[in-house]
């Protein structure tokens, strides 16, 4: 498979192109809805407010949501690239990997034992839920004679997510109102959240951001196999267990922002490496940028489709992951 | 000096010794080549040389200090592994996977030099796959394929290459090409090759020195004129064999018996018995 975007200038222009349409996705997100608005309201909400319903429409609804997609996306589209790379596994992310059911356990654990019904708590649980599903996963993926392999973390990772959603399950059938105050959340959305749910977990975000573009040339060597790795030199234990961190970083604040949302980090690595090839720094970015522009349209495609009512971004994202979920199965399974 | 030492090696897979308290010495500048039965150990000895098995007990030296006191990056500037069977990502190019073999000369501030393109480019035009560079490696056949990865390890610019069955699933004539291949890095920049191989007959051919590895222990090393003998190869390899010479080379070669075959050719029968 020949990259579409095979050298820098060509894959600079693509990021550029991107970035004009991820701009175009976020204006047409701040001006249509349930109430459409316009540029110029837009720009007065922040330069001249005056406390009309369409002004705060825009800065308590409309801007957290783009940024909130833009930075979830972001995430998850680079969550993805890592997980995928880590495991050798095509059809690895987050949601497959006990990351996102973690989360959603433990918010629902929060509801049903300890009543706690804020958003803002939320965040901090979901995140935490998130983090402990991925130590788990780590430890039972790293048991046995030859150490964390790929084959042993998606196992885990199957194992963790079927265990947490059952418990979860269990626990909603029997405690009804918790069903109802968690449900949204669990299907996951960007609009509904302040922003300040944002800037609580940006800084978690930033460092994984950095962390992992740092990460990506260790990765691309250990991409050739943990022998081949070790041979020239690298300490592969170390990448594995800071790779490992990243991820759980990356996939926890997006769902302490935005709730469990699957298969953007599924999808864009796959896109991403059809348009720039082999070299992991550029599939992270342009993953990245991908998961950013994917979850701003299904944002925008959940408020349009049953209007005025919403549907769930996940399930946005489902409608659009699944068929590319057989997709990519199937192609791997020809090629094998 | 040699160019590998190992002191009172025990190898070991969780309470079961493979390798039991070896000394052993390989030498500079030479083809060394490890033979041995399926699961005897050869290819764990292999890799504890190249650090990717720690040793249980006992110390692995390279050009006289251990190798587990030295920064694993240092090592790699000076020692590289060809694992058995090793698989690039699908796509790939021959001058990614090539370009690879520079990992441990860069760093988070030194990305890539030209001193780096240089050796990348001298690997690919001494593999003869500069033609190649920018093809992905699934697509080529399997002795392209084998000579990328062998590549990858020459723009390592180590002096000492250790292989791990080198030749495994290629047909034979892209097995002598791989071992002429070594054979010249060997006599023209004088790289230590250390490698398995399971032919017997090449391993005799193309070794200066074979070791023969047996119940955990080495049975025998040296010359393949010397080591090479009838009863090394019973015990060895639980066969029986007649050792001949080759026929062009001169150099040993082992002509194993089989159980039924010699009854169907009964004027050849006649004259080994």
């Amino acid at each position: 498979m020949r990259a579409l975007l095979p050298n820098s200038f060509s894959k600079i222009s693509g990021i550029f192109i991107i970035l004009l349409f991820m701009a175009y996705l976020a204006y047409a997100s701040l001006i249509f809805g349930v109430i459409d608005t316009s540029w110029q309201n837009a720009v007065e909400a922040y330069t001249n407010y005056n406390g009309t319903n369409e002004h705060i429409i825009i800065k308590e609804v409309r801007v957290p949501r783009v940024l909130n997609a833009i930075a979830v996306g972001f995430s998850l589209g680079i969550a993805g690239t890592l997980l995928q790379s880590l495991t050798r596994n095509p059809v690895a992310d987050s949601e497959l990997f006990g990351l996102n059911a973690g989360a959603a356990l433990f918010v629902v654990i929060a509801i049903t034992f300890f009543g706690i019904s804020s958003l803002t708590l939320f965040t901090w649980i979901a995140f935490a839920g998130s983090a402990i599903a991925g130590i788990i996963v780590y430890i039972l993926g790293s048991f046995g004679r030859e150490g964390l392999s790929p084959v042993k973390l998606t196992l885990a990772g199957a194992a963790i997510t079927a265990f947490a959603a059952s418990m979860r399950h269990g626990m909603l059938v029997i405690n009804e109102k918790a069903l109802d105050e968690v449900l949204f959340w669990l299907s996951g959305s960007v609009g509904g959240r302040n922003v300040d749910y944002l800037i609580s977990v940006l800084p978690y975000m930033l460092l994984a951001w950095i962390a992992a573009f740092l990460l990506a040339r260790p990765i691309q060597t250990l991409l050739m196999g943990e022998d081949v790795a070790k041979g020239l030199g690298q300490r592969t234990m170390l990448v594995k267990i800071i790779t490992g961190v990243v991820i759980v970083l990356l996939s926890g604040s997006a769902v302490a922002v935005a709730g469990p949302i699957g298969f953007v980090g599924l999808i864009t690595p796959h896109l991403a490496r059809y348009l720039v090839g082999n070299d992991t720094r550029w599939i992270m970015l342009y993953s990245g940028l991908l998961g950013s522009i994917l979850l701003l349209a299904a944002d925008l495609g959940a408020r349009f489709i049953a209007m005025p009512a919403e549907v769930p971004i996940g399930v946005m994202t489902a409608l659009i992951g699944i068929p590319f979920f057989i997709y990519v199965a199937r192609k791997g399974l020809s090629k094998g | 000096m040699n160019a590998l030492e190992t002191r009172q090696l025990t190898l070991s897979y969780g309470e079961k010794n493979i390798i039991e308290s070896l000394d052993l010495t390989i030498p500079r500048g030479k083809i060394t080549v490890f033979i041995g039965s399926n699961g005897c150990g050869k290819s764990t000895l292999l890799r504890s040389l190249a650090r990717l098995l720690k040793p249980k007990e006992g110390a692995i030296l390279l050009d006289g200090s251990s190798i587990a006191k030295c920064s694993t990056k240092e090592v790699a500037k000076r020692l590289s592994i060809l694992p058995q069977g090793p698989t690039a990502p699908e796509g790939l190019t021959v001058f990614q996977l090539v370009k690879q073999g520079r990992y441990p000369y860069q760093n988070w501030l030194q990305q890539w030099s030209e001193e780096d393109e240089k050796m990348v480019n001298k690997a690919l035009e001494a593999t003869q796959l500069s033609e190649l560079a920018h093809r992905p490696v699934d697509s080529l056949s399997g002795g392209q394929r084998q000579r990328a990865w062998i590549a990858m390890t020459l723009a390592q610019g180590t002096e000492t290459i250790l292989l791990d069955e080198p030749t495994t699933y290629l047909d034979m004539s892209h097995q002598i090409e791989i071992l002429d291949l070594l054979d010249e890095l060997n006599q023209t920049e004088q790289r230590t090759i250390i490698m398995v191989l399971h032919d017997l007959n090449l391993a005799c051919r193309y070794a200066h020195h074979i070791i023969a590895v047996h119940d955990q222990t080495v049975y025998a090393e040296g010359p393949p004129e010397e080591v090479m003998t009838e009863e090394l190869v019973r015990t060895v390899f639980d066969m029986d064999c007649q050792i001949t010479l080759d026929p062009l080379y001169d150099t040993p070669m082992c002509i194993p018996y089989s159980k039924n075959r010699l009854a169907n050719i009964p004027r050849k029968k006649a004259e080994v018995i």
